[in-house]
């Protein structure tokens, strides 16, 4: 597309004016097609069956209004209890994430044989959902918010761990050369050269962990690992619509105030 | 931090006392927030079966289920992902297409009155909120358990993440093509094909590869609630605690998973 443009300074005597590209274009759009029309064979996912399915999301929607507000004292615990797994999963997980950060980055002078499995290590973490790890911490601590906890720490270790030695990198090397040329050693340089340049990026990485983990954490419960999950399973299977979407909308109200809290702390650090 | 700092270079000492107040201020609230979360995790202690039930669960996944890699009838491993990435795949493409006029709605350069762009933004967060499990849940009592519940759960709630990053590359756009075909007397439809639709599609086409990415990722655990996938035999083998079988999904999940975002990281420096 945007060819024409930029080889016409180059080669002003003769500028190629045909549109380039086009059949490849068409190729690859008719590859996405082939690809749209087999995916919807092999799941059965048709037009059809949404037009099929709408009076029924209608009259679900129906059943959800109006929300039974006088379930919001019982939840009020639970929605709390999202919180504090969340606060707790992401604070601990930011904690791990410190060291192996600094093991990843490349411009701290550790060696390859350590950087390049602590970061296949990264990678693998977090290929793995979080509520496959709190299904397996639920079978070996057993159902409640520990095992939830401990979920969201290995997934926030995972992503600000791996979010954290990219920012490493990309920090002034200046200071680093320069406190090394005056012999500081390399503990006194992660400690005055390293940290007050990345540390308003770990926070504000931990800020953005903790708004994804209050949203993980207030599906935990489906799995037995604790906060408003569990609520809402239960709702969900005695067919209480009502009960259902005050849930959600309270999950709504408290997501909403922490990421406008968290945008709003994180402006200040950056 | 910052603040202190900057108000401590500030000489006077007032703002010296107040940046010390504010930094115990927050230092007070931040303990009284972990002292509340702690709280939260009554801990029971760890329980007696702890460690046989670990040893079996490290057991399972040194020695993986082969045997559930194919089975000639039935579901198998190859299936499950194989429904995985379809569903990934169609969620993305109903986001991509549902979102685009949830995007030239909430961009400010797209509408006069700023009332209407900010409609579009609040829209995109309120659908951003919800998590896609919650979604899923929704539509599977609305129109059954199965991969359509799926494809509708991914497709929704990425319309909240597309729409702010479509209608934020909207306004992002070079103004120069679009007044120019204005005042050559261009409407609307024709501003909108030959001036803005060239200079957002390659960053379009980026973002959909990279909420494919996710949404692999969510897709992978939309069977724990019945929403089809990987996830419906990974919920049975944890259930039964056939830790084996949970060891060679949980391999087929990070295999997938590598392969998807290999194949789109390429795509993607195609594309721009």
């Amino acid at each position: 597309m945007k060819t024409p443009v930029s080889t016409a300074p180059i080669n002003p005597a003769a500028p190629d004016l045909s549109p380039p590209h086009k059949y490849k274009q068409l190729a690859g759009w008719l590859v996405l097609f082939a690809v749209l029309i087999a995916c919807s064979i092999r799941t059965d996912v048709t037009p059809y069956q949404l037009i099929v399915g709408l009076p029924q999301m209608g009259s679900l929607l129906q059943e959800m209004f109006p929300p039974d507000w006088s379930y919001l004292p019982t939840i009020w615990g639970p929605m709390m209890e999202t919180v504090q797994i969340a606060i707790l999963g992401t604070t601990l997980g930011g904690l791990l994430a410190i060291p192996v950060a600094l093991l990843c980055a490349s411009n701290l002078g550790i060696s390859r044989f350590v950087s390049l499995p602590a970061r296949m290590m990264l990678n693998l973490i977090r290929t793995i959902p979080d509520l496959l790890f709190a299904a397996i911490f639920v079978a070996v601590f057993g159902i409640g918010p520990f095992a939830g906890m401990l979920a969201l720490v290995f997934f926030s270790f995972g992503l600000i761990a791996k979010l954290t030695f990219e920012a490493i990198e990309a920090i002034d090397p200046g200071p680093l050369e320069a406190m090394s040329a005056v012999g500081a050693n390399r503990m006194q340089i992660i400690m005055f050269g390293v940290v007050p340049q990345a540390l308003p990026y770990f926070m504000s990485y931990l800020l953005y962990t903790f708004e994804v983990n209050v949203r993980a954490a207030s599906v935990l419960g489906l799995v037995g690992a604790g906060g408003i999950g569990l609520l809402l399973d239960r709702a969900l299977g005695l067919f209480r619509y009502d009960r259902a979407s005050i849930i959600v909308l309270l999950t709504l109200v408290i997501v909403l105030v922490i990421d406008y809290g968290s945008t709003i702390i994180r402006r200040k650090l950056l | 931090m910052k603040n202190t700092t900057s108000a401590a270079s500030g000489n006077t000492s007032g703002s010296v006392l107040g940046s010390r107040i504010r930094f115990a201020v927050i230092t007070l609230v931040v303990i009284a927030v972990y002292f509340w979360s702690v709280q939260g995790i009554h801990f029971e202690g760890i329980q007696g079966t702890a460690g046989t039930v670990s040893k079996s669960i490290l057991q399972g996944f040194l020695h993986p289920d082969w045997s559930f890699v194919y089975i000639p009838e039935g579901e198998d491993l190859l299936r499950g992902l194989l429904d995985t990435l379809v569903i990934s795949i169609l969620g993305t493409v109903v986001a991509t297409v549902v979102c685009i006029p949830f995007a030239f709605w909430a961009s400010t350069n797209m509408s006069r009155h700023l009332a209407v762009s900010g409609s579009g933004k609040i829209v995109l967060s309120v659908i951003r909120v919800f998590p896609e499990i919650v979604v899923a849940i929704l539509f599977i009592k609305a129109v059954g358990p199965g991969s359509f519940a799926g494809v509708l759960a991914l497709g929704i709630h990425s319309v909240g993440m597309l729409g702010k990053l479509y209608s934020e590359t909207i306004e992002s756009i070079d103004r120069g093509p679009q007044e120019a075909l204005i005042a050559s007397g261009a409407n609307r439809l024709q501003v909108l094909r030959y001036a803005v639709l060239p200079q957002v599609i390659p960053q379009f086409l980026s973002y959909s590869l990279y909420r494919f990415e996710i949404n692999i990722r969510s897709a992978t655990t939309l069977g724990l609630v019945g929403a089809g996938g990987i996830g419906t035999p990974l919920i049975f083998a944890l259930q039964v605690r056939n830790w084996n079988r949970v060891g060679i999904i949980l391999l087929g999940i990070i295999v997938l998973v590598i392969l998807t975002d290999l194949v789109s990281g390429w795509v993607r420096r195609r594309i721009i």
